[in-house]
């Protein structure tokens, strides 16, 4: 299946969550497979991430209005969707799964306080390593306000990470 | 010249070498003399470092290209384009059909030359994405038409149509105002079973043209033109159901 790893990785980051990462994953391939006559373009590894990035806020859009209606109980949700995967932990968190060093739990910790819109930028650019322009493309914003979200997300980042020599947030 | 203020805001580019080659001798020169923008481009490249190195890449698990591939329905018309051109039972071929896929990803095999209607397109869905991610669908949250159509009196200088179909099963949930082609535009959101589906309208001088289905980044998109304006419905919803609204809507804006 072509940029899976990319698909499942972006997923991971925006969900937090293995199971709910898969579900999107899923939605976003079936999607392109209905929609692959859209594509007119070169770089199907950003068209792919697109749509996982569509697929991903129609599915938060959906669970904060189900939260709203039906007063989602999130232990409830996390139990059971912890059930079908054999080796995850308790709280289902992908984070937890791959804590060895002190160093990476640290940023683990502080990439889940960071804003969504922060750390979306963040993993396309680090660890996808996709260019300002490809990014630009996928969250659909000019590519001075993607330099600007990666600026000022390291610095939030460095602000959480440690508080008192980071530098200051203008 | 570069001044201190616009070397900072460019030092997270500088540092990603996303730079043209004379706003990065301009920097460097910058860079020599200033030990704020020093400090500053030291932390860019560090904390991107420690991103890179501590960050936790999720790869896949082994059996989601199976899962994917079971929940691949064999009616879909993207998977139509597969057995007419090869004749063969793709289910059984998983393998083959994702090398496939992978080239015609790669290769571009579909291009199409884009227009002014493209970029309009593009626009329409960018907006529907961004009405869904910022928690921001709408700006009047009502499902009363009799709501949601005067709050645009003096928004804008048209007065949309507004019609109500919660008996069909598409309740109108709010209004906004948009921008589409640099114009003001009412956006007007309804749902059905959950999805959100934007319904763009505007005034045109054009002549009325009949309903288009498109598809574009996994969105379905169906666009006219009746009687001075245009609209565009946008939704994830399947393609059979968003023809089905706007049909509705056209039934009740003739009315
Ligand atoms: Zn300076």
């Amino acid at each position: 299946m072509p940029h899976l790893n990319s698909a499942f990785n972006l997923a991971c980051w925006l969900t937090h969550n293995h199971q709910d990462a898969e579900d999107v994953v899923q939605e976003a391939y079936l999607r392109a497979f209905r929609f692959f006559d859209g594509f007119h373009g070169e770089d199907g590894r950003a068209w792919l991430l697109t749509i996982v990035r569509n697929t991903f806020y129609s599915w938060y859009q959906e669970r904060q209005k189900l939260r709203q209606e039906t007063a989602f109980d999130e232990q409830l949700h996390q139990a059971g969707a912890g059930d079908s995967v054999g080796q995850m932990p308790p709280d289902n968190n992908p984070e937890a799964l791959l804590i060895s060093k002190d160093s990476e739990r640290q940023l683990q910790q502080a990439l889940q306080a960071l804003p969504l819109e922060f750390r979306e930028v963040m993993v396309m650019r680090e660890l996808e390593e996709l260019s300002y322009k490809q990014i630009a493309g996928i969250v659909g914003i000019p590519i001075g306000t993607v330099m600007s979200r990666l600026g000022r997300g390291r610095k939030l980042l460095a602000a959480i990470l440690a508080p008192d020599t980071a530098p200051q947030e203008r | 010249m570069m001044d201190h203020q616009e070397v900072q805001e460019l030092l997270p580019a500088y540092a990603d070498q996303e730079l043209g080659i004379v706003e990065t001798l301009e920097i460097e020169r910058h860079l020599e003399s200033c030990a704020d923008c020093q400090r500053e481009y030291a932390a860019q490249r560090i904390v991107s470092a420690r991103f890179k190195k501590d960050a936790s890449y999720f790869e896949a698990p082994a059996h989601l290209t199976q899962r994917i591939m079971d929940a691949l329905p064999q009616d879909e018309p993207g998977t139509r384009f597969w057995q007419r051109s090869w004749s063969f039972n793709w289910r059984n071929a998983g393998a083959a059909l994702a090398a496939m896929l992978a080239l015609a990803w790669s290769v571009g095999l579909y291009l199409n030359l884009p227009s002014d209607q493209d970029k309009l397109t593009d626009e329409v869905v960018a907006s529907h994405v961004r009405s869904l991610q910022v928690d921001h669908l709408s700006d009047v949250v009502s499902t009363d038409q009799h709501t949601v159509k005067p709050w645009f009196n003096g928004k804008l200088n048209f007065s949309p149509p507004v019609v109500d179909l919660a008996a069909q099963g598409f309740p109108l949930t709010g209004g906004r105002l948009d921008y589409l082609g640099g114009r003001p535009v009412a956006a007007l959101v309804y749902r059905h079973a959950q999805h959100p589906i934007n319904l763009y309208v505007w005034p045109t001088t054009e002549r009325d043209v009949a309903p288009q289905l498109q598809n574009r980044q996994g969105y379905h998109l169906v666009r006219w033109t009746w009687d001075g304006m245009n609209y565009w419905a946008v939704s994830d919803l399947a393609a059979r159901d968003l023809e089905q609204f706007g049909g509705m809507v056209r039934s009740m804006v003739r009315q």
